[in-house]
């Protein structure tokens, strides 16, 4: 079987392109992860990524900061630009790169310190030492995420001793503090209650008016309700990729329809 | 086969299956394991605690074979039965009836200066009486080990002072002066003398620098002998000062009568304590075992080191593994992060790994014989030449002592904390590793920041561990640099204070000599097992320390299990 390339189903897109791929193949040592996927994420919107498991939407999301370099014997063909730079060029500072674009991960992962180091991270990595300002910065991100009325009063408890919801919340907060320009997010709301994942979606809506975001999900009505655009891929491919009010009310492709009615997945 | 063998097979069968004799055999192993221990720590403290109690004196009359009654005066230490056979066969006559065997017991009799002996056994069924007079009086002297005997008189340059009946309380009194006198004569010796030498060493040393240097003759060198000269009148002066006290300390002497009925003058400068045990209430009897335990472990050892206390090997042991402890962690922790975290994991970096395993296995001695080879001779003499040539023939480095003792049993027990290290660094979270690089960390900043931090209890696993194999390591210890008795303690007052290349006590060793290499078999034996027993406490409250601090780390570098 073979299906049809990106070219034919990109949306018109009036947007701004952020992040641009170019028949991008990805392997993890002789296995390929991703088959020549080309797309274009447009600025200041929710762009959402589904499809079954292992079908390469957490290995592309990963390469926008260049995190599968760490695993062993991950390569990389084709091209990735961010605002027209082109990120797997040699001479991009990875570290630097990685700051620029934010991600937050499956499970709420904050380093065992208390809540402003936490987000304070980044930006002692940066070089920024003063105290006040750390202090502003951390307040905003707080403040941005909705979480500073809930641990103003304990800023210096242990970050562990958060909800899982409002760790994930942090874990947002300790990314945009770093103001990047893009936000990755990876099926963020898995390990949420309903609650939280509400707040959370909620939250990801007000995000898109500064981040460009990112998100992979599992969960196809959080795809509906949060982003603007779909993609969905398939076995290493990306099957179609429109507004999500379109791929959702209607499809072009089979593939597609089978798996957002639920035939497989 | 009948129903109820049947019946019999099967309980025994599903007896098995339910795990039940599993859980017996566990409980059993863990059970015996812990009766060991106490065992083990029981008697150790009984024979080592028991030895500080003060014990009745006997005075004992008994009959020898020639038919003459002697007096002997001491402690009885144990009492033991004896096969007559075995003291016919030695060529003693005995009338012991039709019994094949008769008590002994072993009585400690001091006044080694007088009879040569302190301990001597004596036949039960020889003795005629036995009593514990109150006035019996024990001094414990700087020599010649412990002396029984009565107080006589008491003399003050050469003039009876007391002969009554207050002798007693007026000896204690006069006692006291001359520990006063004797302690003003020991600050002066230690600290003002003891510097005066240190102060004349080093201008030693700088003129010989200074010959070395073919400058012998130019102003700094005329300027050397004027301080030399000055530092000699000061301790002439000192020296005065020393003689007046010591010979006011040494006027006043105790005519003792000993259990032969010799009397023997002993100066009091040379008494340690004196006292009358059967004359001691219960309460008076606590009191003087609080601070013969205090003596143990406070002061400097006697008399071969079977008096007094053991404080220089106490001093020395926590040091050496403070110091130790001091060199392996970093060592220790730099290695596995590379071997974890930067080399390639290829067939070398696990040749590598298996290498380092082994190393844990190597007998200590041998890191004693590489430890003197490498350490003392290569680097300690390389460190000779280059640093201290005007001391030599005389090695300042190149010798046995507490830096390269320390060195070498960091080498014994980095593999200990490498392969702790590594184990924490496998246990963090990839999640956080993750976490870290998202926000822009280099891959030395994730170590350094989140990743050690997080990995530092496993490094104190590691530490306790090299603690608990360092501090009771004996063997190599003898080639690298622990002496049976050490004139000064590493840490004194003088710089730069802790003096790495002095040779220095250890308990372990201390054991090994008290035990093994002492002329006084009988009068070590006690204190063998009371160093022991201090040796385990103080491992266990290095290992408590080492617990203490982890389980802060731990709870203050909770991760989520993912």
């Amino acid at each position: 079987m073979s299906y049809p390339l990106q070219q034919t189903v990109t949306a018109e897109a009036p947007e701004t392109p952020c992040i641009e791929t170019s028949k991008l193949s990805a392997y993890y040592k002789s296995k390929q992860a991703l088959h020549d996927v080309s797309i274009t994420i447009p600025e200041n919107k929710v762009t959402a990524f589904i499809g079954p498991s292992g079908c390469g939407k957490s290995t592309l999301l990963r390469s926008f900061n260049r995190l599968n370099d760490l695993v062993d014997g991950f390569r990389l063909d084709g091209n990735i630009s961010i605002h027209g730079q082109n990120i797997y060029s040699p001479d991009v500072y990875v570290p630097e790169l990685r700051s620029r674009v934010g991600m937050v991960f499956q499970k709420p992962n904050p380093f065992p310190a208390s809540i402003v180091d936490n987000i304070a991270y980044g930006l002692r990595l940066k070089g920024i030492r003063k105290s006040t300002m750390i202090h502003e910065m951390v307040e905003w991100a707080l403040r941005s995420v909705y979480l500073w009325d809930e641990v103003k009063d304990r800023l210096n408890d242990n970050a562990l001793s958060l909800s899982g919801g409002q760790q994930q919340r942090l874990i947002i907060a300790r990314a945009i503090v770093m103001q990047p320009k893009v936000l990755l997010l990876d099926e963020p709301a898995s390990a949420l209650d309903p609650i939280a994942t509400f707040k959370l979606e909620q939250l990801i809506q007000n995000l898109k008016d500064q981040y460009t975001v990112v998100i992979v999900t599992h969960n196809m009505q959080q795809a509906g309700r949060v982003s603007d655009y779909t993609a969905f891929m398939y076995m290493g491919k990306l099957i179609e990729y429109d507004l999500t009010a379109t791929l959702f009310t209607n499809p072009k492709e089979r593939l597609t329809e089978d798996y957002i009615t639920g035939a497989y997945g | 086969m009948s129903a109820t063998t049947n019946k019999y097979n099967l309980g025994l069968k599903s007896w098995f299956h339910s795990g039940l004799p599993w859980i017996w055999l566990n409980a059993a192993a863990v059970s015996a394991s812990l009766i060991l221990v106490i065992g083990l720590l029981l008697l150790i403290a009984v024979r080592g605690l028991g030895h500080f109690w003060p014990k009745d004196v006997y005075e004992i009359s008994h009959q020898q074979p020639d038919n003459r009654v002697y007096r002997v005066i001491g402690e009885r230490i144990r009492t033991e039965p004896v096969g007559i056979q075995r003291l016919l066969d030695a060529g003693m006559q005995i009338d012991a009836g039709d019994r094949s065997q008769i008590e002994r017991s072993l009585i400690k009799t001091g006044n080694r200066d007088i009879t040569g002996l302190d301990f001597r056994w004596i036949l039960d069924i020889n003795i005629l009486s036995e009593n514990t007079p109150a006035d019996i009086t024990v001094l414990e002297r700087k020599e010649w080990g412990a002396f029984y005997g009565y107080i006589k008189e008491i003399r003050e340059a050469n003039t009876i002072i007391n002969s009554g009946a207050t002798q007693y309380g007026l000896l204690n009194e006069k006692l006291a002066e001359v520990h006063q006198l004797l302690s003003q004569a020991k600050s002066i010796e230690k600290d003002k003398i003891g510097k005066l030498n240190y102060e004349l060493e080093r201008l030693r040393l700088k003129q010989r620098k200074l010959e070395l240097k073919n400058k012998a003759g130019t102003a700094s060198n005329t300027d050397i002998q004027q301080r030399q000269q000055a530092l000699e009148s000061q301790y002439q002066i000192y020296f005065q000062q020393l003689q007046e006290l010591n010979n006011a300390a040494a006027r006043t002497t105790v005519i003792m009568e000993a259990m032969g009925g010799e009397r023997v003058e002993i100066s009091l400068a040379n008494i340690v304590r004196a006292y009358q045990p059967n004359d001691m209430s219960v309460f008076g009897k606590l009191i003087f075992y609080l601070a013969k335990l205090w003596e143990f472990v406070s002061e400097d050892p006697r008399e071969a080191n079977t008096e007094g206390g053991i404080f220089p090997a106490i001093f020395g042991t926590i040091i050496m593994v403070l110091l130790m402890s001091v060199v392996v962690t970093p060592f220790g922790v730099v290695a596995a992060v590379y071997l974890y975290e930067y080399a390639n994991q290829g067939v070398l970096t696990r040749l590598i790994r298996v290498a380092v395993n082994n190393l844990a296995g190597v007998p200590s001695i041998v890191y004693g014989v590489f430890g003197l080879g490498f350490f003392v001779y290569t680097l300690g003499g390389g460190i000779d030449q280059l640093f201290y040539p005007e001391n030599l023939p005389a090695p300042t480095f190149g010798t046995p002592g507490l830096i390269w003792a320390s060195l070498t049993l960091a080498l014994l027990t980095v593999p200990v904390v490498i392969v702790s290290t590594e184990e924490g660094l496998s246990r963090v979270p990839s999640a956080i590793r993750e976490g870290a690089f998202a926000l822009g960390a280099t891959k030395a900043e994730t170590i350094w920041k989140t990743i050690l931090p997080i990995s530092s209890p496993a490094i104190m696993t590691g530490l306790i561990l090299a603690i608990a194999r360092a501090a009771g390591e004996v063997a190599p210890l003898m080639l690298v640099g622990v002496v049976k008795l050490a004139p000064s303690l590493p840490l004194d007052g003088n710089f730069p204070y802790l003096h790495l290349d002095r040779k220095f006590m250890h308990l372990g060793f201390h054991i090994y000599d008290v035990g093994f290499q002492s002329p006084n078999v009988e009068a070590a034996r006690p204190l063998v097992y009371a160093t022991a027993l201090l040796l385990v406490l103080i491992i266990i409250v290095l290992n408590l320390t080492a617990i203490y601090i982890r389980n802060n780390l731990r709870e203050k570098y909770k991760v989520h299990d993912n």
